[in-house]
């Protein structure tokens, strides 16, 4: 086992962990903290996979600002197992567990079926996610499916803007 | 095969690890004298100067007066986090010297040892993943301390340090533009060869510098911990050595923050005006990164010395100041800087053609 | 106010103001250059910058002082004539005159073979000034028809007790103008003059 792998293993531990414990924990605080851990570790998959551009913009967009954002909503209506009310309904519970097992399922079954499993990653030796390589194949070979996704923002973003504008109030 | 790894190669980091923490340490305990001196002769008084000669002494008394403050844990809060936020603060604010060029390179026991912890090919986005992780242990602090007002401080940071890294990243995007690069080392060895950025970018230095401020919670935009409407904000229940480390990551934020901006805008380790090829084989390659260095960490004391100077100049801003200045202002701006740039660049490529 | 007209009281008040120090108020909007704010932010910088020049005012208090007012009225001092017999009486005028009521003294007869130690019969056997009573008014000072009190150019120490600032006579005594000459010039300071007798 070389250093790689006691990372890979140290670090997907550490992930599926982090996920878990976003799941089981009761403060939804907690669950945050959690889930930044995860993407800490999942960073250092990308680093691993000599991805660092992709590895640093992953925390600084998820870790850095919108689990950020989340903190401080959850912050702000403070909640916690009191103020929660109590979950009547059996059902979704059921209905979630199902829902869960199902997915699980399905990326089983695709993943058993696909190709990808004889070699699952290129360790230390890609540079795919170096960022003059990464920004060639985003202009050239994905540059519809980025352009389409930028457009996605702008819709995102004028959402938001109709959203928070003020409702102007004619008098009569 | 299980480890291999070059034993000398890990020792020279190792030390230089050892030398970046320490003197940062260092820099950022003096800063705090040089911060009540600057706020003394600005306001016509003498400042700190009865412990040790010319008071420069003060800094190890205050440390010393913090740690033998009684610690005091709110009974509501939870432990661990109100442990963790100042040690984030801490941890945040050590991590981002790591890939800032100190000097170029010493040459010792036949070896070429580089005056940079890690040149990472993205350095300098680097260095912005860490600033934004910073925002974590004033959040997880002000939480933890179950206090309103320490939430409220927690809370205006949190919205600041996010509205304000859009600003930021703009204004560096259009820099990165001009120089290609994102590599600390790399920008440094382009302004060597060149012209410094400042002169290609002071739009974005500009820009920059503001988003620096409230970064860092400074004056002007210091409203996590304005004193006199949330009794100190995120640090109203911290005591001790834990309200030490706050205190003591923001000076450290300051210098690190001033490397950054030496680094990236005025020539990092670069001395004006002196051929360092010429240099490099009257002295010696040693002695030249010694002047190096001194350059370096002259350029960053103007700066830490510019964040004092505005801090005892400029009043707080209100909160919907700060916001209005930040999403209507400073990230307008910096889209126009940006659209500007890139329209020069790829003029210039084409050889001024249009 | 030399022409100062009463039926024209109500015109200065409103339209006229009494100094031309007064500034109004510009309500005006700002303009392009005040609105971008940097501007201003360096004029203010350039302020606090020359301010970092300017000569401080405050002095390094236990090393330097500063001179104190030629009418300057601190801790009391019990004088002595100049052959170092204690002028006080025990009359008690300085008593009756404080204010304050911070004086209480007894007094005692002088015997045989003390006349080097008091300049007359009568003389305070106590004599105490609380200085958490005193005003330091100097009222003291004026009523005593033998100079014998006067108050000097120093000021009361701070003190962990009260009953530290109840001064006794060992404490308000000049030193000997003979036996201790040095510390008898510098209690004096540049004040008190003794009478020729």
């Amino acid at each position: 086992m070389g250093i790689a792998a006691i990372l890979f293993w140290f670090l997907s531990a550490l992930t599926i962990g982090g996920a878990i414990m976003v799941v089981a924990s009761k403060n939804p605080v907690y669950s945050i903290l959690y889930l930044i851990i995860t993407f800490f570790a999942i960073s250092g998959h990308y680093v691993l996979m000599n991805a660092q551009f992709l590895a640093i913009v992953n925390i600084i967009v998820y870790a850095g600002a919108i689990m950020v954002l989340f903190l401080f909503v959850v912050m702000l209506m403070n909640l916690n197992a009191e103020s929660e009310p109590p979950q009547k309904k059996r059902y979704l519970f059921f209905a979630g567990v199902v829902a869960g097992c199902s997915l699980m399922l399905v990326l089983v079954a695709a993943l058993k079926s696909s190709s990808s499993q004889i070699q699952l990653v290129q360790m230390g030796s890609g540079d795919v996610g170096l960022i003059s390589n990464l920004g060639k194949v985003l202009f050239t070979d994905y540059v519809f499916p980025f352009e389409i996704s930028s457009v996605l923002f702008l819709s995102a973003m004028i959402g938001a803007v109709v959203i928070s504008k003020k409702e102007v109030v004619h008098p009569e | 095969m299980l480890l291999t790894i070059d034993l000398a190669f890990v020792l020279e980091k190792l030390i230089l690890i050892v030398i970046v923490v320490m003197s940062s340490l260092l820099i950022a305990m003096y800063a705090t004298f040089g911060e009540r001196k600057v706020a003394a002769i600005m306001q016509d008084r003498r400042g700190p100067n009865r412990a040790g000669p010319f008071g420069l002494l003060q800094p190890v008394a205050d440390g010393m007066k913090l740690f033998f403050k009684e610690e005091i844990i709110p009974n509501f809060s939870s432990k661990f986090l109100f442990i963790l936020g100042p040690c984030l603060a801490m941890l945040t604010a050590m991590m981002t010297g790591a890939v800032i060029p100190w000097g170029d390179k010493v040459h010792f026991f036949g070896r070429d040892i580089s005056l940079q912890i890690a040149d990472v090919n993205i350095g300098i986005l680097y260095v912005f993943g860490v600033v934004s992780l910073g925002v974590y242990g004033i959040m997880i602090g002000s939480w933890a301390s179950n206090n309103k007002f320490s939430l409220m401080g927690g809370l205006r940071a949190a919205s600041q340090i996010i509205s304000y890294e859009l600003a930021m990243g703009i204004a560096l995007i259009a820099l990165l533009m001009v120089t290609g690069t994102l590599s600390l080392k790399t920008m440094v060895g382009f302004q060597m060869d060149g012209y410094w950025n400042i002169f290609k970018q002071p739009l974005g230095f500009l820009i920059f510098l503001i988003c620096v401020f409230a970064e860092c919670n400074r004056t002007p935009f210091d409203l996590p911990e304005a004193e006199n409407e949330l009794i100190g904000g995120y640090h109203t229940e911290y005591s001790s050595m834990k309200l030490g480390f706050y205190l003591f990551a923001e000076y450290i934020n300051m210098f690190i923050s001033s490397s950054v901006m030496v680094s990236l805008f005025f020539g990092g380790y670069d001395i004006p005006f002196v051929n360092d090829a010429h240099l490099v084989e009257s002295i010696g390659v040693n002695w030249v990164a010694l002047l190096h260095t001194f350059s370096f960490l002259f350029k960053a004391a103007f700066f830490l010395f510019l964040f004092m100077w505005v801090r005892w100049t400029i009043p707080r801003f209100r909160y919907d100041q700060l916001m209005n200045l930040g999403w209507k202002v400073l990230i307008p701006l910096s889209l126009f800087n940006m659209l500007v740039t890139g329209a020069l660049v790829l003029l210039q490529q084409n050889n001024w053609h249009f | 106010m030399h022409n100062f007209k009463p039926w024209a009281a109500i015109e200065i008040t409103s339209m006229q103001s009494l100094t031309n120090r007064a500034k109004a108020v510009d309500r005006r909007p700002m303009s392009l250059l005040e609105r971008a704010y940097l501007p201003a932010i360096f004029k203010g910088m350039a302020i606090t910058f020359g301010h970092m020049f300017k000569k401080r005012p405050t002095i390094n208090y236990p090393e330097v002082t500063r001179p104190f007012s030629p009418v300057f009225r601190g801790l009391h001092v019990l004088n002595r004539d100049e052959e170092g017999r204690e002028n006080c009486t025990a009359c008690g005028l300085c008593a009756v005159a404080c204010p304050a009521e911070a004086i209480t003294m007894e007094a005692a007869e002088r015997q045989k073979g003390e006349e080097h130690l008091y300049r007359e019969e009568k003389y305070a056997a106590k004599y105490e000034i609380n200085m958490l009573r005193c005003i330091f008014c100097g009222l003291c000072e004026e009523a005593c028809p033998k100079d014998a009190i006067y108050l000097s150019e120093t000021f009361a120490p701070a003190n962990f007790q009260r009953k530290g600032f109840i001064y006794g006579k060992d404490d308000l005594l000049i030193p000997h103008p003979i036996n201790e000459k040095e510390a008898y010039d510098k209690a004096r300071g540049g004040r008190v003059t003794i009478k020729q007798a």
